[in-house]
Formats: structure tokens, C-alpha cells, sequence
């Protein structure tokens, strides 16, 4: 029976994780995004306005949970939770640290981006449910969206794992650096893999998966629905899309839910091509630099820190570019990203072939 | 093709690049300079540009044209401010006076009592014309201009505090001399005609 205590306390952690990073990443985005066009931010509740998003959770709590007569009800309500679950659920196969992941999956990788596709149906649900012109729109624009920019980040995921010859995302950590055993070639060339640290990580193994790790990055960006690739929730044009009628928790969890994809796509982004849980610090000569920072603190450390480097980028990125278009938004992705990212499987496969 | 994306690229990191350095200026808070100073539009473009109002403000005129101020001791009831006023707000009620009742500070005599001096700053629509006919220049604009209230009876401003039975008393005392007047015109009137 003890094991079952073990998945319940594991999933409760990863919830709070979950919510505690949502709440500052939405104080963080909102303090980045104030600084970038020279506004101050939240500065009453607590200090520099720290505690304003826990207020803002409060005052969620507080309100009534509307749900418009003419909504499809059972529809509405589940959908949140859906979209939550769907994001929430692909943190199980996510390492931490060498021997910490709550499911050490052989499928990993394909288990993640199965089960994080159902957010889609969630979304579709919410704006089905809504019954409301703006909601629809949204819904269908983010299902377009999202199922569109799967395949240039599935082919862009593929020439990772033509490299990496595994769907198991702790093998595909444990390769990219010092305690991996084998050796592992730096640009295909130099053997890294007693020096290991920034030199072993994946995207460094081959020059293309720079472009691959690019083309995921961009991928990524669309499937969480965040700037420039907003166009589901388009506040201009659509209120704010499939969540129009959301109101009190309904809208937290959604927002849960973008806050926490948020997360999971850069920390997916960070396993695949960012060295996961291993140091970027490599072994020179008598200084074991890459030793030194190897281990179960200094994994959850490094992840932590790289992935939200990539949220940070996401954050800076969204602050910046406009818009795009529909139209513009399917050009850039079957035009541009899944031709170059189908180029990226293709030089991966004469990689290894060849060069590995 | 691929100069179109080159040149989105191009201008992809430029954006970046300007956020960027717009993210790291941010440590540098808004300078409280007025606008009189030679920099006050290069100050704004160093850092972030809020003012935290209640307890950042920027300096002000001293002599403002915001809020009407009423100096009730050298006002003479003339009524010329309520007459010019373009959105009548200004209400005026005078009682006159029996005699002299003294002098404003440029030495014109007062005869009249202000019963009432209402100024609804709800209504004002901040011309200045009231101060520029008044002719002791007892109305005038101040620089207090953050005026908030509860309630919007509150916006109207009483300068004559009169209370109402002094004001009963002095129109009293003066319908007596009025009527004490015309009591001795009639008199005397009789007494001519009854002298021919």
C-alpha cells in the first residue's frame, strides 16, 4: 500500500509546483512586462507588489462561478479541468535529477506529447461549451494552431531521438553528460564524454539540432498559445478567445494550465537539447568542474534554473513581437518550419549513419 | 523568400534587443522635474516613466490656475464674478448693509453682506474670467488642484459662512431703516403739502 502514498504525495508536489510556479510567473510576467515598456509593475500588495497575484488568486476564489444558460453545462465545466489534467499529466514522465523522475517511462517523450495533445480537445470543449461566437472562433483558431505546430516540433523531436536512440527522457538526460560512460562527440568531431558539462549537451552533438532546437522553441511557443502566436485568445479581436466566459476558478485553471505548459515545453525543450539535469560547467584537466556539480540537488538546480531561462525568453519574446496573422501563422509553419525541421530528420539520419 | 526572412529575422532581433535593453534601464525611476526644466523630456526617456501619484508629484506652478479661492474679507459683494461666469456657477446672495461695515485691503468701502457664496466646482470650468472682473482681486486660482470627495454636495464650495439668523437679523435691521426711510419721506412730503 505504501506506493500509492508515494504516487498521491508525488502528484500533490507536482500540483504545487505547478501552482506555485503560475503564481509568480504570472508576477514575473507582468513585472517583465511593465519594465519592458517603462511601466513599474504591481508595487502596493507586498513588497515590489510580490504578493499581487496570490491576492488575485484569493479574489478568484471568492467569485461566483458563472455558467451562461445557453452553455453546453457539462461541457463548460469539465473543460478546464481537462486542460489542466492534460498539461498537468505530462510532468510525470519529466526527469529532475540523475534517479529522480516520478515515472521512468520508455516512452517518455512519445507519452508527453500524446498526452499534452489533449489539451486541444480541452480547448475545443471550452469553446463549444461557451456557446459564444468569440469562444468558438478562439477554440477553433488554438485546435488549428496547435495540431499544426505539432509536426514541425514532432519532426524537430525526431532528429533529437534519431541521435539519442531512446524515447526514455532520463536516457536522453543521462547521455549529455559526465555520467553517461560513453563517449559523446562535440559537433560530431571532439570526444566530450569525460569532459562533459555545456560541450555534451544535445545541441551541441550535431550543428543541425541548433536549428532543430530553433524550430522546437518556435513549435513550443505556438503550442502553449503565448505571443506572438496568441491568435486563440487575440484580446483585439476575440476578447479573450475560448475563455471568454470563464469566470472565478474555471479562469484560474486555465491559466493554470497555460503557466504550467509554459513550464513543461521549456523543461521539455531543456531534456531534449539543453543538457537536462547536467551542469553546463565541463572537466578541465585537474579541475572537476562537471563532477562537482553533478548530483541530485545540483540537478533539480540546473533544470530549474535552465527552464526558466527558456520561460524568461518566452516572457521577453512575447513582450516584444506582435501578432501574427492567421494566414501568416500557417505560412510560417508548413512553409517554413516543417520543411526545414523534415531537412533536420533527414541530416540526422545520415548523422548517425555515418558520422556516429 | 528567404530575403523576406532575413529581413524579419533581422528586425525579430532588433525588437529584442531594444525590449532588452528597455528591461535592464528599468532600474531607474522617473525623475520629479517640472516641466519648466531644460531635460524634462530627455529624463523620460532613462527608465521607467510612471509617477506613483499620491506620493510622487510632479511640482506645480506656484501661482496655478486650478482651484477658485475666495477671500471673503476683501470681497464687496459686487456680484460681477456670477454675472461673468460662463457656466453660472458662482451663487451669490447679498444683503445690504445699513451703513459701512468696512474696508477691504485696497481700501474700497463694503456695504453688503454676503448671505451666500457658493462656487460649485462641479460646474467650474476653470476659464479665470470671475478673477479677471473682480475688482478687489479677491477670487482667485490656487495651485491645489487634487480635490477628491466623498459625496458631490461636497464640491461646492462655501466661502460666506453666514449663519442664517445674522443673516435674518441684518435683513430685518435693514427693511426697518428702509422702511424707517420712506416713513420719514413720507412725512416730510405731507409736511410740504400741507405747508402750500
Amino acid at each position: 500500500m505504501n506506493f500509492y502514498f508515494t504516487y498521491i504525495l508525488v502528484a500533490l508536489g507536482l500540483f504545487g509546483f505547478a501552482a506555485v510556479f503560475a503564481l509568480f510567473g504570472i508576477y514575473a510576467e507582468r513585472k517583465v512586462s511593465a519594465f519592458i515598456q517603462d511601466r513599474l509593475g504591481p508595487t502596493e500588495t507586498g513588497k515590489y507588489g510580490s504578493l499581487q497575484t496570490i491576492a488575485d488568486i484569493i479574489k478568484l476564489i471568492q467569485k461566483e462561478l458563472i455558467v451562461p444558460s445557453a452553455a453546453d453545462k457539462i461541457l463548460f465545466v469539465l473543460a478546464p479541468f481537462i486542460i489542466f489534467v492534460s498539461v498537468y499529466m505530462g510532468f510525470a514522465a519529466l526527469p529532475w535529477a540523475p534517479g529522480l523522475v516520478p515515472a521512468k517511462l520508455n516512452i517518455g517523450l512519445f507519452y508527453i506529447f500524446a498526452i499534452v495533445s489533449v489539451e486541444a480537445l480541452g480547448i475545443l470543449m471550452a469553446g463549444w461549451g461557451s456557446n459564444n461566437k468569440y469562444s468558438l472562433l478562439g477554440a477553433m483558431r488554438s485546435v488549428a494552431q496547435i495540431i499544426s505546430y505539432e509536426i514541425p516540433a514532432g519532426f524537430a523531436i525526431i532528429s533529437v531521438v534519431m541521435i539519442t536512440q531512446t524515447l526514455n527522457l532520463q536516457d536522453i538526460a543521462t547521455q549529455q553528460g559526465v555520467l553517461s560512460g560513453e563517449s559523446s562527440r562535440f559537433l560530431g568531431f571532439i570526444d566530450v564524454g569525460q569532459a562533459g558539462g555545456i560541450l555534451a549537451w544535445n545541441i551541441f552533438r550535431a550543428p543541425h539540432l541548433i536549428v532543430a532546437f530553433a524550430i522546437y522553441f518556435i513549435a513550443s511557443l505556438a503550442e502553449s498559445n503565448r505571443a506572438p502566436f496568441d491568435i486563440p485568445e487575440a484580446e483585439s479581436e476575440l476578447v479573450s478567445g475560448f475563455h471568454t466566459e470563464y469566470t472565478g476558478l474555471g479562469f484560474a485553471f486555465v491559466f493554470l494550465a497555460e503557466y504550467s505548459m509554459m513550464f513543461l515545453v521549456s523543461m521539455l525543450g531543456v531534456i531534449l537539447f539543453l543538457g537536462a539535469w547536467n551542469t553546463p560547467l565541463p572537466n578541465i584537466g585537474p579541475a572537476h568542474l562537471a563532477d562537482y556539480t553533478t548530483g541530485t540537488v545540483w540537478g533539480i538546480i540546473w533544470i530549474v534554473l535552465k527552464s526558466l531561462l527558456l520561460v524568461g525568453v518566452q516572457m521577453w519574446i512575447r513582450w516584444t513581437l506582435p501578432r501574427f496573422r492567421v494566414d501568416q501563422l500557417m505560412n510560417l509553419c508548413w512553409k517554413v518550419l516543417t520543411p526545414l525541421a523534415l531537412l533536420c530528420m533527414l541530416i540526422s539520419g545520415v548523422w548517425r549513419l555515418w558520422l556516429m | 523568400m528567404a530575403k523576406s526572412g532575413a529581413i524579419g529575422l533581422k528586425t525579430v532581433f532588433g525588437g529584442l534587443f531594444l525590449t532588452l535593453k528597455h528591461l535592464f534601464a528599468s532600474k531607474k525611476r522617473r525623475v520629479m522635474d517640472s516641466v519648466k526644466s531644460d531635460n524634462y523630456f530627455t529624463e523620460q526617456n532613462r527608465g521607467t516613466n510612471t509617477i506613483q501619484y499620491p506620493s510622487q508629484q510632479l511640482p506645480v506652478p506656484e501661482v496655478g490656475r486650478y482651484q477658485l479661492f475666495v477671500e471673503m474679507d476683501d470681497c464687496i459683494v459686487c456680484d460681477l464674478c456670477a454675472k461673468i461666469c460662463p457656466v453660472d456657477c458662482i451663487d451669490i446672495e447679498a444683503i445690504k448693509a445699513t451703513e459701512a461695515i468696512g474696508q477691504t485691503s485696497d481700501g474700497t468701502t463694503k456695504r453688503l453682506y454676503a448671505a451666500k457664496f457658493d462656487i460649485d466646482m462641479a460646474k467650474c470650468m476653470y476659464c479665470g474670467l470671475c478673477t479677471v472682473v473682480c475688482p478687489t482681486e479677491c477670487i482667485t486660482m490656487t495651485n491645489q488642484y487634487d480635490k477628491s470627495v466623498q459625496e458631490l454636495d461636497l464640491l461646492t464650495y462655501k466661502f460666506s459662512e453666514m449663519d442664517p439668523a445674522l443673516a435674518e437679523e441684518k435683513r430685518r435691521l435693514f427693511d426697518e431703516q428702509q422702511a424707517e426711510k420712506q416713513a420719514a419721506k413720507l412725512a416730510a412730503m405731507k409736511k410740504k403739502e400741507n405747508g402750500e
